[in-house]
């Protein structure tokens, strides 16, 4: 069925909750209003208010929340209005929630649902993608879909899974991408990468809004009888390393590409991972396409600047396909 | 609304048999004083105990207090000052000392160390080393509980420092607004490590932060065991009613330093000698024994047991193996991924 990502978010979390008594949405603006993306769009007059509770705006709070509700049998799924606030919890997210089995075999099976990404002109604090952060935090899952019928099955598998699961969602693709979702109880297994589009001369791997700036950027190369295909990561912790590395081996060539900056970020210690296991099979370096090192700008020049596009793709695959 | 002062000399409801509840709190007492003092002034001397070492030294009043008022599916969130907390909860000595000494026998298996410590089976949460960082995670259960139906409440332990952090003040406020059956339970111990009360707040008492939140708040004794009780009982009737979260500033004085490794020289030592006079353990058992609900036999005989437990626990914990190192990369997750874990 077609649906948009957004829906697809919806209609995971609403499934989930006429599934298990146990499921409960807590966050900013939530109930009445609906969440600032509408996400939880009418769930308040179908769950009532005990299931669906509007917090003050108190990130800590409302991760720390989660996870004491976590202790005592429920399945939270918290909600940060914006990406970019989910520094107020991170003590809680870094420090308690992820930390916990590890320690003293408590699980915390809670979902923190943070909407990220540029492109709607949201300036410095509403456009950020702090997802290498939660990356470099054992303990944690870090998922990001691209497509709607895969918002749906990993919302879906989160909210199962008991290990906090930090869930980006792009903005920008609330209701721009729209693809076929499978009828029925399905899930997408968390930690599992998918190749998104077959190829033979160069892999791009990469995962949320760049999937499909990769994909736009492979039918211009096809045109150029550049053959490319995506890993869509879906999962950033832990790391599909075998599906990367099978797409390396076959294709030899790599463009790491991330909307999040550069320094300290994914792609980094995904291109790291392809030279120590796959060195022998590549015939050129790997390349890394990311947003500059630059805090995300307002004003839509600058901000078109920073976010990486079809062009920048286009351009280093074709000096890549060369090698 | 302001803060209650209760009387402290008021009486205990007529269902409670007094005697009986001073000696298990004193029994709790000596107990907690007694491992720690094993703890801190032997086996972290000995060397037997590496790292942090926080002890409840003069403050057992408070957890016990509060302890024996807690029913057993309440969920409790300890300080690192309230191992009193463990015991009445049935743990044995023996796991506290390997969890010190970082064995498998331990309740984390060498994975943390000290009053970092719990076990969701006996409804007692870890804590974390970010002071406060319990407090949300507490309103958190106490909604939880109230989310189903539960008669049960969520008890919160911390000090007067915790109370500057932001995740305190999220975390009353969230629980008051929730209407969420939270007892809070400050210990004010008049430092956060170094740091004396008037360089911590501006205000008087950590209970007028409270009616700040619309929520009750009490001063205590907190060096007088029944006094606490019956606070935590007030407190508990008020939450277990639905009312929402209730505050219990206990004021003591922590009698060590922040930890083993500190002489607290910052501390004028008048303030030592003032409140060591204070005791809270050879107040209770004064007043047993002169009302003598006790004999000083029983006491001493109280004591010997103990000291007997410790002796035991503490050579089974040594016995305890230190973890293997194969089991380094067990239980980051239920199920890794088809990776497992990276780095090794």
């Amino acid at each position: 069925m077609l649906m948009t990502y957004l829906e697809a978010i919806r209609q995971g979390i609403w499934e989930e909750m006429e599934r298990d008594p146990n499921v409960f949405l807590i966050g900013e603006d939530i109930g009445v209003y609906g969440g600032a993306f509408k996400v939880t769009h009418g769930m308040l007059d179908r769950f009532g208010a005990r299931r669906v509770v509007d917090t003050p705006i108190s990130e800590s709070a409302i991760v720390g929340a989660a996870i004491g509700a976590g202790f005592v049998g429920l399945r939270p799924v918290a909600e940060m209005q914006f990406a970019d606030f989910i520094t107020c919890g991170f003590d809680q997210i870094v420090n308690f929630a992820a930390k916990c089995r590890y320690r003293w075999n408590a699980p915390v099976p809670i979902v923190i649902r943070a909407p990220s990404g540029g492109g709607i002109h949201g300036g410095p604090f509403h456009s950020q993608n702090p997802e290498a952060w939660f990356v470099h935090t054992p303990g944690l899952k870090v998922v990001e879909p691209a497509t709607a019928a895969d918002a749906k099955g990993l919302i879906k598998s989160a909210i199962r899974d008991n290990d906090p699961v930090v869930f980006f969602e792009h903005k920008a693709l609330y209701r721009r991408v729209k693809d076929d979702v499978p009828e029925g109880d399905f899930t997408v297994p968390i930690g599992k990468a998918r190749v998104f589009r077959q190829g033979r001369d160069l892999s791009v791997i990469t995962y949320g809004a760049m999937v499909h700036v990769a994909a736009e950027a492979a039918r211009n190369l096809d045109e150029e009888g550049i053959s490319v295909e995506i890993v869509d990561l879906r999962t950033l912790l832990p790391i599909d390393e075998e599906t990367i590395l099978a797409s390396v081996r076959k294709t030899a060539k790599a463009i790491v590409l991330h909307e999040a900056t550069m320094t300290g970020g994914v792609g980094g210690e995904i291109s790291a991972r392809i030279t120590e296991k796959a060195f022998e099979h590549l015939d050129g370096p790997v390349v890394r396409i990311t947003a500059p090192d630059t805090p995300v700008p307002f004003s839509p020049p600058l901000e078109q600047a920073f976010l990486p596009n079809v062009d920048r793709v286009v351009e280093k695959a074709r000096w890549l396909a060369r090698y | 609304m302001a803060a209650v002062k209760p009387s402290l000399t008021e009486a205990l409801p007529e269902s409670v048999p007094e005697a009986g509840l001073a000696r298990r709190a004193l029994y709790y007492m000596v107990l907690q004083r007694e491992v720690e003092d094993r703890i801190e002034r032997k086996l972290y001397r000995q060397g037997k105990i590496l790292g942090g070492c926080y002890v409840g030294r003069g403050q057992e009043a408070i957890c016990v207090g509060v302890g024996l008022v807690a029913e057993p599916d309440d969920v409790l969130f300890p300080s690192h000052r309230d191992l009193g907390l463990f015991f009445i909860r049935g743990v044995h000595p023996r796991q506290v000392f390997a969890q010190y000494m970082g064995r498998t026998g331990g309740f984390t298996r060498g994975r943390d160390g000290n009053m970092h410590m719990g076990d969701l089976n006996l409804k007692l949460v870890a804590i974390i080393s970010a002071m406060a960082a319990s407090v949300p995670v507490a309103a958190g259960a106490a909604l939880a509980l109230k989310y189903r139906g539960s008669p049960n409440i969520a008890m919160v332990f911390f000090g007067d420092g915790a109370t500057s952090r932001g995740d305190w003040h999220e975390g009353i406020n969230l629980a008051a607004v929730q209407k969420a059956p939270l007892v809070l339970i400050c210990n004010n111990n008049q430092y956060a490590y170094s740091t004396p009360l008037d360089r911590q707040m501006a205000c008087a008492h950590v209970a007028d932060r409270g009616p700040a939140y619309g929520v009750p708040a009490e001063i205590v004794d907190g060096n007088d065991v029944m006094a606490v009780y019956q606070a935590a009982r007030r407190a508990a009737g008020y939450c277990r009613a639905g009312l929402g979260p209730y505050l219990i500033e206990c004021k003591t004085f922590r009698m060590t330093g922040h930890s083993a490794h500190d002489g607290a020289d910052y501390v004028p030592q008048r303030l030592f000698e003032e409140w060591g006079d204070k005791d809270p353990i050879r107040r209770v058992e004064r007043e047993m024994l002169e009302r003598c609900w006790i004999a000083r036999e029983e006491v001493d005989a109280m004591y010997a047991a103990v000291q007997a437990e410790i002796d035991e626990a503490v050579a089974w914990a040594e016995a305890s193996p230190l973890p293997d190192p194969a089991t380094l990369l067990e239980d980051v997750y239920e199920t890794p991924g088809p990776g497992g874990i990276a780095g090794c």
